[in-house]
């Protein structure tokens, strides 16, 4: 594919200016050094994930750490967390497209290509964790059997593929509509943009059901799993988009305001506030008249009869979060970046500990039947979610490559925009 | 109920003719076979190519349709192609069949916790009667030994050593898939490869489940095993009698469960647990005959069901002497 483009790239430009697919896949190959050294990095993580897979293909899920007791662990974990990121990107979109803020409208194509990887990257995790992947087309309407509207799962398939339509579709149209040097159609795209808007709530909604249906595991089985889910993507969320842009805005030169950066962090402030507060009222509940519903919940914090294999790592992934949130709560802290990109990596490891294995697993624990079997992920399974990553990262990596200029083009050629 | 022993004949007499034809088709793969291992590709189990199907077979595998959807005829090769897989993998001819449900029956189960003393007889037969993976343990039946005086799960000992039971002052309570009209599993299944049958039993179609495990998150009684890997079966431990949403032999990658030993009850036989309890703890029969034990044991005696407080109406009571 990228032969045809170099091949058709300087022949097609002489006469007239590529189309819009050429230049969006021409755009893929014009990078210094540096790019090509990071998409050979992301290239090598995909392949060391992929090289593990195969293992994984031919010897079956037994090359996790899974078991009867534990069903889910690492790949699901990242696979909740991966969905609060992709619903973050709507703190983007809203005030770029419904408030019409200027220095937002330049951002938003990179919170949704944010939504779009994010998306792919959990997708592939929830694959990755399928027992019979090559059964994947049994949850295809019409062809297969799929068990909706009662399966959550089945919902959650449904929001995740339609959120990534629009994640897609949405920019697709802008970017062209920049392509050709006009302003998109208001008409065309702003009902598709609401639509997103409520969309990106109802993904994260729908994982947190996913979990909060089964009457069996006490500790996902809360009203308050969706609040919290929400309140913690809109800290992992913003935190991930700070550093991004940051690093955007250093390899290129793309004009991202400081005043993106600087409502990202007062949101991230704000829901990182709220996602503590529900953690205190959570473990209220739980702890005051402690009884069966509680055990899951004694495992994770403090241990259950001599089992504790969470309780660190828990404990750390608090620590980081109360620590990102006195950083944040200090206004020259919050606005000097050093100490907000720090405050942002705490936060984002702080959430992902938090909602990602301390969630899914301690559900697990103790079983049904009242048995305790610890889980960690093997050697594998962390090489496969390297690969995941990866493969999330170089999505946006590329998709960024290709909308950077087209959107400085567009910008040079009509400055008021 | 009349009972047989669980080990059956290779070949049923009234099905000599269709399996002669078969065994022809047999011949012929294990030619193939041979040819591959002088390439020196022995295909140990687990390993072998195309899950232990010739790639016809893996072919017509991949693109089979949900159980419930299938004709007649397709549900016969899927039968066909099983046990010709399980010929190439483990080396044992099984027959298998298409087992249905009775009519005017709905199966219950009933258990006497004053009787089990905790000899998990009931896990071995299960074991043995449904074709479970040996090297992966796999076993639809947990007996939990508690202290008298409480049926507090937490505090159960899922692992004593079945050697030394009855243990004084300690009480049995053995679990499995306890059956519920309104299961959480099924609810949670993407792809409804599992549900209930007209006669109450919650089953899998091991062909159509894709592996995700949500039923087995959504379990509260722990009854459902996934495959991890390719489940272990040496050739002369394999029960030859086998049915498509019971006992036959899994592959890779799939959900099972207690399916209440469909290629027994539904020919009018008692599961295999109930034939292996030498204390005669336990009761099974048809819900909707009034004459049936079952139904004498949920009328005179004082029952009660595992976390009835989840709404999930198991089928499965226990029940004590006194």
């Amino acid at each position: 594919m990228s032969n045809a483009t170099t091949d058709t790239l300087p022949g097609s430009a002489a006469p007239k200016q590529p189309g819009f697919i050429l230049t969006c896949l021409g755009n893929l190959l014009k990078g210094g050094i540096a790019y090509w050294l990071w998409v050979f990095l992301l290239l090598t993580g995909v392949a060391t994930g992929a090289f593990f897979y195969l293992g994984q293909v031919r010897d079956g899920l037994m090359i996790t750490g899974l078991s009867d007791q534990v069903s889910w662990g690492f790949y699901i974990a990242n696979f909740a967390f991966l969905v609060g990121i992709a619903a973050s990107a709507v703190l983007l979109v809203i005030p770029a497209y419904i408030f019409h803020r200027k220095e937002m409208k330049n951002v938003v194509l990179l919170g949704e290509a944010v939504a779009v990887a994010a998306v792919v990257t959990a997708m592939t995790f929830v694959t990755l964790d399928l027992g019979r992947p090559d059964r994947l087309w049994h949850l295809l309407p019409l062809i297969g059997e799929f068990n909706f509207p009662i399966s959550l799962l089945a919902w959650d398939v449904t929001v995740l593929s339609g959120y990534l339509l629009l994640n897609l579709l949405i920019p697709l149209y802008v970017l062209h509509c920049h392509f050709k040097g006009r302003e998109p159609t208001f008409w065309a795209y702003f009902p598709w943009v609401v639509l997103a808007m409520f969309w990106a709530i109802s993904i994260h909604t729908v994982t947190a059901f996913l979990f909060a249906a089964n009457s069996a595991r006490p500790f996902w089985d809360t009203a308050l799993l969706a609040p919290r889910f929400i309140a913690s993507a809109f800290v992992s969320g913003p935190a991930l988009m700070i550093i991004a842009l940051q690093i955007i805005r250093k390899v290129t030169d793309y004009p991202i305001s400081q005043d993106v950066i600087r409502m990202l962090a007062v949101i991230m402030t704000v829901a990182l506030q709220i996602s503590l507060f529900f953690l205190i009222t959570e473990l209220f509940v739980d702890f005051y008249n402690e009884g069966a519903h509680a055990a899951s919940a004694r495992y994770l914090f403090f241990g259950l009869y001599g089992f504790d294999s969470l309780t660190m790592w828990i404990w750390t992934g608090i620590f980081l979060n109360i620590a990102a949130v006195l950083i944040l709560m200090i206004n020259p802290l919050r606005e000097n970046l050093i100490t907000l990109n720090l405050a942002c990596i705490l936060a984002f490891v702080g959430i992902w500990i938090e909602k990602g294995m301390g969630l899914v697993v301690t559900g697990f624990i103790p079983t049904p039947l009242g048995e305790i079997m610890e889980y960690t992920p093997t050697v594998p399974e962390l090489f496969i979610s390297l690969g995941a990553w990866s493969l999330g990262v170089l999505v946006f990596t590329l998709l960024v490559k290709m909308i950077i200029p087209i959107e400085l083009g567009y910008r040079q050629r009509k400055p008021s925009a | 109920m009349t009972d047989k022993p669980s080990k059956q004949p290779q070949t049923a007499p009234d099905d000599a003719p269709f399996s002669h034809s078969r065994r022809g088709f047999l011949k012929r793969v294990g030619v193939v076979g041979g040819v591959a291992a002088t390439a020196g590709s022995v295909p140990a189990i687990g390993q072998a190519a195309w899950g232990g199907h010739t790639l016809s077979d893996a072919f017509a595998d991949f693109f089979q349709r949900h159980y419930q959807r299938m004709s007649r005829d397709e549900i016969n090769a899927s039968l066909e192609r099983i046990e010709r897989r399980t010929k190439r993998l483990y080396d044992v001819t099984i027959q298998c069949e298409d087992s249905r449900p009775l009519p005017d029956v709905v199966f219950g189960y009933a258990l006497n916790i004053s009787k089990c003393k905790g000899y998990r007889k009931c896990v071995t037969g299960c074991v043995t009667e449904n074709n479970m993976g040996r090297e992966s343990q796999t076993q639809y039946i947990r007996v939990l030994q508690m202290k008298r005086g409480t049926i507090d799960l937490e505090h159960s000992d899922h692992y004593y050593d079945p050697e030394t039971v009855p243990v004084a002052g300690m009480q049995y309570l053995p679990v499995q898939c306890q059956q519920c009209e309104d299961p959480p599993c099924v609810k949670a299944c993407p792809v409804k490869a599992t549900w209930k049958e007209p006669d109450g039993i919650i089953v899998v179609d091991y062909n159509w489940c894709i592996g995700c495990r949500y039923c087995m998150a959504s379990c509260p009684y722990f009854a459902r095993r996934f495959n991890w890997s390719q489940p272990q079966i040496p050739a002369e431990k394999m029960n030859t009698f086998t049915s498509y949403l019971g006992n036959r032999p899994r592959p890779r990658g799939v959900v099972e469960k207690c399916h209440f030993c469909t290629q027994r009850t539904r020919n009018g036989r008692l599961p295999a647990c109930h034939q292996a309890c030498p204390t005669g703890a336990r009761v099974f029969g048809n819900l909707l005959d009034p004459h049936s034990e079952i139904r004498y044991v949920l009328q005179n005696k004082t029952v009660f069901r595992l976390k009835e407080d989840l709404g999930t109406e198991p089928k499965f009571w226990y029940y004590t002497d006194v």
